[in-house]
């Protein structure tokens, strides 16, 4: 008897576990890349190493990218962007902790595009700021799920000092784009 | 009763631990390996005075490097304090990977060719592999232009090759931390022509270098370099000294120093340094570096998102 009701418990845990499982997608390649325009000068860096877990049955979502990973055109701009800007060595990942809030149904088995709010903390340079942002959510024929993400991202919010030199050289406010292919998390 | 009990206790550690998840989601793919962090921006550029540093110009990038040198400060106010006279190189250093660089220029200082292979053997890094040290090979060899009456009026059979000389330098140093960085640069010259008899062709130095960050922008260095005994002329020569700052706006590095040297590659600032820094015998001068990327990094050609 105790044998069955040990058996019972583990089926019910297992089955608790796996549905718990099946909910969650993942990504450990996402791209992030950020555009800051000038009349000066254009700034590109783009990083394919974010790592990301989406929750579809809470809409939770979090997502994180190393800042070393970041590879811009011109060497030295990487060099200063590591070094002078948000300093990677005290401060190594700029992350996001939300929810994805959907415009209507979200069904992860119907092939299509929905609309998507990211809600939540995003921090970098050691600074955490509340935001929002649009983006969008792609369901693939496939079955693939597919998130793309632009957030609105202003340096001095998050302390990021920029020296009155080439203070015309970088843009008030960077357009950051996250674009995540995402997984199912098997376990 | 007691299943109910171990039953209760059992969803609820799971619940706690289904919480935990959800409060760091990320934690359920962290176990991915770690990764070498290589120790970057040592220097922040590939020279420290007159001195290679140990770091290499980026991958793809040409480094076009103006130095200038003006005369000796005691000549006084009619020679402006040195202003008025000024020696020249003028050199471009390239980045062919993260590994190799190479470089050539030019001196008005004995009308010097000088060319140059730097290589990184090992590189600083931390993570999945730790290297406490950044090690460095220089390999240099330099043409003198000058007329043949000039370089030895009285040699009788002068050669081509009399005109060249080598330079083999290890450079091994490590970044401290944000701030500092030190390295030691043991050095081989040959000279295959030399003043007179008496002194020796192949010249053992070691030189001592650093740079000391003040803030983000702004670096104090300096570099020594000391010449074993009996080998150059020493009534004549002295070791070549430098302090300096290197100063860092967007595309350029300016670096403004006082050193007691003249020339600006290893073979003349080594083994041909004049100047008595106690006399007052000091050049003030700079470098001005200005990077081209030539060569864009493989994320910027080939897009496949």
């Amino acid at each position: 008897m105790i044998l069955f009701r040990t058996l019972l418990l583990l089926a019910t845990v297992s089955a608790f576990f796996t549905a718990n499982a099946q909910s969650k997608y993942y990504t450990r390649d996402g791209r992030v890349s950020f555009f800051s325009s000038t009349p000066m000068e254009d700034i590109e860096a783009l990083s394919n190493d974010a790592s990301s877990v989406f929750d579809i049955k809470t809409g939770k979502v979090e997502f994180g990218v190393p800042m070393k990973s970041f590879t811009f055109e011109k060497a030295l701009m990487q060099e200063h962007f590591n070094e002078d800007y948000v300093e990677s060595d005290k401060f190594p990942k700029a992350k996001f902790k939300g929810i994805f809030e959907f415009e209507g149904d979200f069904d992860p088995a119907k092939a299509g595009e929905y609309k998507v709010i990211a809600k939540g903390k995003f921090t970098l340079h050691g600074i955490t700021q509340e935001i929002t942002e649009k983006g969008t959510f792609t369901v693939s024929d496939e079955g693939n799920l597919f998130a793309v993400c632009v957030f609105h991202v202003k340096p001095a919010d998050y302390d990021i000092e920029i020296p009155s030199t080439v203070r015309d050289k970088i843009a008030k406010t960077v357009e950051v784009t996250i674009k995540m292919n995402y997984k199912p998390l098997k376990r | 009763m007691k299943f109910a009990l171990s039953a209760f206790l059992f969803f609820f550690t799971l619940a706690v631990f289904a919480q935990d998840e959800d409060d760091d989601l990320l934690s359920l793919i962290d176990e991915e390996e770690e990764t070498v962090n290589f120790t970057a921006a040592s220097f922040k550029t590939n020279r420290i005075v007159n001195s290679h540093s140990l770091e290499n110009t980026a991958n793809g990038v040409l480094d076009f490097k103006i130095s200038h040198r003006f005369g000796f400060v005691n000549t006084g106010l009619y020679e402006m304090f040195g202003l008025d006279n000024a020696q020249v190189r003028i050199g471009l250093d390239y980045g062919v990977n993260d590994h190799i660089q190479i470089g050539i220029g030019r001196s008005g200082f004995q009308k010097m060719y000088d060319g140059y292979l730097k290589a990184k053997l090992l590189r600083q890094s931390t993570g999945a592999r730790n290297m406490p040290v950044t090690l460095t090979y220089l390999g240099a060899a330099s043409f003198n232009s000058l007329r043949e009456n000039i370089i030895a009026p009285d040699l009788e059979g002068f050669e081509l090759y009399h005109r060249i000389s080598y330079v083999h330098q290890f450079i091994v140093g490590r970044k401290f931390n944000d701030r500092l960085t030190l390295q030691l640069m043991p050095t081989l010259l040959h000279r295959n022509l030399t003043a007179a008899p008496e002194f020796e062709n192949t010249v053992f130095a070691v030189g001592s270098g650093g740079r000391f960050k003040v803030t983000k922008r702004i670096a104090v260095t300096g570099e020594y370099y000391y010449v074993l005994p009996d080998q150059i002329n020493t009534d004549l020569y002295t070791n070549s000294a430098a302090i300096g700052v290197d100063i860092e706006t967007g595309g350029h590095v300016f670096q403004l120093h006082v050193t007691n040297s003249t020339a600006m590659f290893e073979n003349g600032f080594i083994t041909q340094t004049v100047g008595n820094p106690f006399d007052g015998d000091l050049h003030f001068g700079f470098n001005i570096s200005r990077v081209f990327t030539i060569k864009k990094p493989k994320e910027f050609t080939e897009d496949d998102w």
